[in-house]
C-alpha cells in the first residue's frame, strides 16, 4: 500500500476523532481508537469524500481496523482506474 | 383508576387510506414495500420503500386547505377522521377531549422545497412554511376540525414518538384528566435530502426489510399515520361503542448509553415498566409486536431484552415485526403497530414477520415467519425503541 494513501486515511481519522495524527497506526483497531459504530460511518463518509470513492454498505460492516479501511480504499481506487 | 378502551382506529399506510386495507394486508403477511416513486432514486443505494402511493390529497381536502397542510399533517387528519367515525363520535368534542400525536420530522419536505428554492436564488420563503413544518401541525388540524379544546400536543422522540403519544393519552384518560383522547402519529419522510441522510447511516436495506432473519440488511422506510380513540371502558360500554381492546399499560425508559446504538437493558426496563403499569405478569403476554427494524443491531438487542424480561416464558411468546410489511414509519411506527396489535388480539390472528429467510441464532424467538398464525391472545405488548436511546412500550389487552 502506498504510504501516501495510508497517511491520508490516518489524517481523516485523526481529524474526525480529534486525535493527534502520530497517535494513530495502521494496525490499530477501531475499538482501540474508541471509534464506535456512529463514529465509524462518519469516518467512512469523510474517507469517501477524500478519495472520491463509494464504500458499499456490506464492505463497511466488516471494516474493523485502520489497515482494513486503507486496503479497502486501495482496492476501490484500483477498480476505479480499471473502469 | 379507570380502564381505557380503544373505540376507534384510523390508518393511512402503504396498503391504502383505511384501517381495513392496512389490516387486510398485514394479517395476510403481504408486504407493501415497492420501488419508490415520490423521489428520484438514481443516486440512492436503496430503491424501495413503503409509500402511501394511493393517497390523493384532493380526495380529503379542498385546494385551499392543502396549501396549509404538509403531507404528514394530511395523513394525521385523515387517520383521525376514520378513527372518530368508527368510534361513532362527532364534532365538537370540547374541552374534555385531548389529542396527543407523535412525529419525528414534521413537515420536512415542505422545508426542503422552500429552502431549496431559497438557496437556488429565490429571495423569498413562503409564509406558510412555518405552519406547515411545525411538528404539531397534524394535532392542531385535528383540533380545529373536531372542536377538541382540551390538552393538545405533539411528542417527538424519533421512532418512539407515537408510542409515547399513545401512552400519555392513555394515562390522561385513565386518571380522569380527560374523557376522550385521540392518539397516534404520522410521518411523511420522503424527500431526497432526508433519504440521503438515511443512506449515510448505512442501515437501510437495498432489498427489503427482513426482521430477525440472518440475511437481514437493514430497515425500509415507510410513511403514513395511525390514530386511536381512547375512552374509559365503562363509558364506552355504556354508550354501546365498538371496543377494539384496551390500552392496559405504558412504560418508558432512556438508555443513557449511545446516540444510535441500542442497549438491551434500557429496552428491558421499558418493557418491565409497561407490565408493571398494566399490573400484568410477564407470563400473561402471548404476543409482542416487536420494534423489529431489520437492522443487525436492533433485532439482536431486542431479542436479548425480551429474553431478559420474559425468561423461560420467551419460548411460548409469538413475536413478529409488522415493519416487514408497512415499513418503518418512524414517528408513526408505534401507532401503526398498536393498530395491528389491537386487530391481532381481537381477531385471534397474529400477523407474521414477512420476508423471513433464515433463522439467526442471535434472534432465537418464534418470529411467526412469513405466515399468519391463529392464536388466542389476551395480553400483547408493542415495542418502540428510538435513536437517542428512548424506549416506549405499550401493553394491550383483548376486550
Amino acid at each position: 500500500m502506498p504510504d501516501e494513501l495510508a497517511t491520508r486515511v490516518i489524517a481523516v481519522i485523526a481529524r474526525m476523532q480529534k486525535l493527534p495524527v502520530e497517535s494513530i497506526t495502521l494496525d490499530q483497531t477501531f475499538a482501540e481508537l474508541n471509534i464506535d459504530s456512529l463514529d465509524g460511518i462518519n469516518i467512512m463518509f469523510e474517507v469517501e469524500n477524500e478519495f472520491g470513492v463509494d464504500i458499499p454498505d456490506e464492505d463497511a460492516k466488516s471494516i474493523r481496523t485502520v489497515r482494513q479501511m486503507a486496503e479497502g480504499i486501495e482496492k476501490l481506487l484500483s477498480m476505479k482506474q480499471t473502469q | 383508576m379507570r380502564r381505557v378502551a380503544v373505540t376507534g382506529i384510523g390508518v393511512v399506510s402503504a396498503f391504502g387510506d383505511t384501517f381495513g386495507e392496512f389490516w387486510t394486508g398485514v394479517a395476510q403477511g403481504a408486504s407493501a414495500i415497492r420501488p419508490m416513486t415520490s423521489v428520484p432514486t438514481g443516486s440512492l443505494r436503496f430503491p424501495n420503500a413503503a409509500e402511501a402511493a394511493a393517497f390523493v390529497p384532493a380526495r380529503y381536502f379542498d385546494e385551499k386547505e392543502i396549501v396549509y397542510l404538509d403531507r404528514f399533517a394530511q395523513f394525521a387528519a385523515v387517520a383521525a377522521r376514520e378513527a372518530l367515525v368508527s368510534a361513532g363520535l362527532r364534532a365538537p368534542l370540547g374541552d374534555r377531549a385531548a389529542i396527543v400525536t407523535g412525529c419525528c420530522t414534521g413537515g420536512q419536505s415542505t422545508e426542503d422545497e422552500n429552502f431549496l428554492a431559497l438557496y437556488a436564488g429565490n429571495q423569498r420563503v413562503s409564509p406558510v412554511t412555518i405552519p406547515r413544518v411545525m411538528g404539531n401541525a397534524g394535532a392542531s388540524r385535528i383540533s380545529l376540525e373536531f372542536g377538541i379544546t382540551g390538552p393538545v400536543y405533539t411528542i417527538s422522540t424519533a421512532c418512539s414518538s407515537s408510542n409515547h403519544a399513545i401512552g400519555q393519552a392513555f394515562w390522561m384518560v385513565r386518571n380522569g384528566a380527560v374523557d376522550i383522547a385521540l392518539a397516534g402519529g404520522s410521518e411523511a419522510p420522503f424527500s431526497l435530502g432526508f433519504l440521503k441522510s438515511w443512506e449515510a447511516m448505512r442501515i437501510v436495506a437495498p432489498d427489503t426489510c427482513r426482521p430477525f432473519s440472518l440475511d437481514r440488511r437493514g430497515l425500509i422506510l415507510g410513511e403514513g399515520a395511525a390514530m386511536v380513540v381512547l375512552e374509559p371502558l365503562e363509558a364506552a360500554r355504556a354508550r354501546g361503542a365498538q371496543i377494539w381492546g384496551e390500552i392496559a399499560g405504558f412504560g418508558m425508559s432512556s438508555d443513557a448509553h449511545h446516540l444510535t446504538q441500542p442497549l438491551a437493558a434500557g429496552a428491558a426496563r421499558a418493557m418491565r415498566a409497561a407490565l408493571a403499569d398494566a399490573a400484568a405478569p410477564p407470563e400473561a403476554v402471548g404476543y409482542i409486536n416487536a420494534h423489529g427494524t431489520g437492522t443487525t443491531s436492533n433485532d439482536a438487542t431486542e431479542t436479548e431484552a425480551i429474553r431478559d424480561v420474559f425468561g423461560v416464558h420467551t419460548a411460548r411468546l409469538l413475536v413478529s415485526s409488522t415493519k416487514s410489511m408497512h415499513g418503518h414509519a418512524l414517528g408513526a411506527a408505534g401507532a401503526l403497530e398498536a393498530a395491528a396489535t389491537l386487530a391481532a388480539i381481537r381477531g385471534g390472528i397474529i400477523p407474521p414477520t414477512a420476508n423471513f429467510n433464515q433463522p439467526d441464532p442471535a434472534c432465537d424467538l418464534d418470529v411467526v415467519p412469513n405466515h399468519p398464525r391463529s392464536a388466542e391472545v389476551e395480553w400483547a405488548m408493542s415495542n418502540s425503541f428510538a435513536f437517542g436511546g428512548l424506549n416506549a412500550v405499550l401493553v394491550l389487552r383483548r376486550a
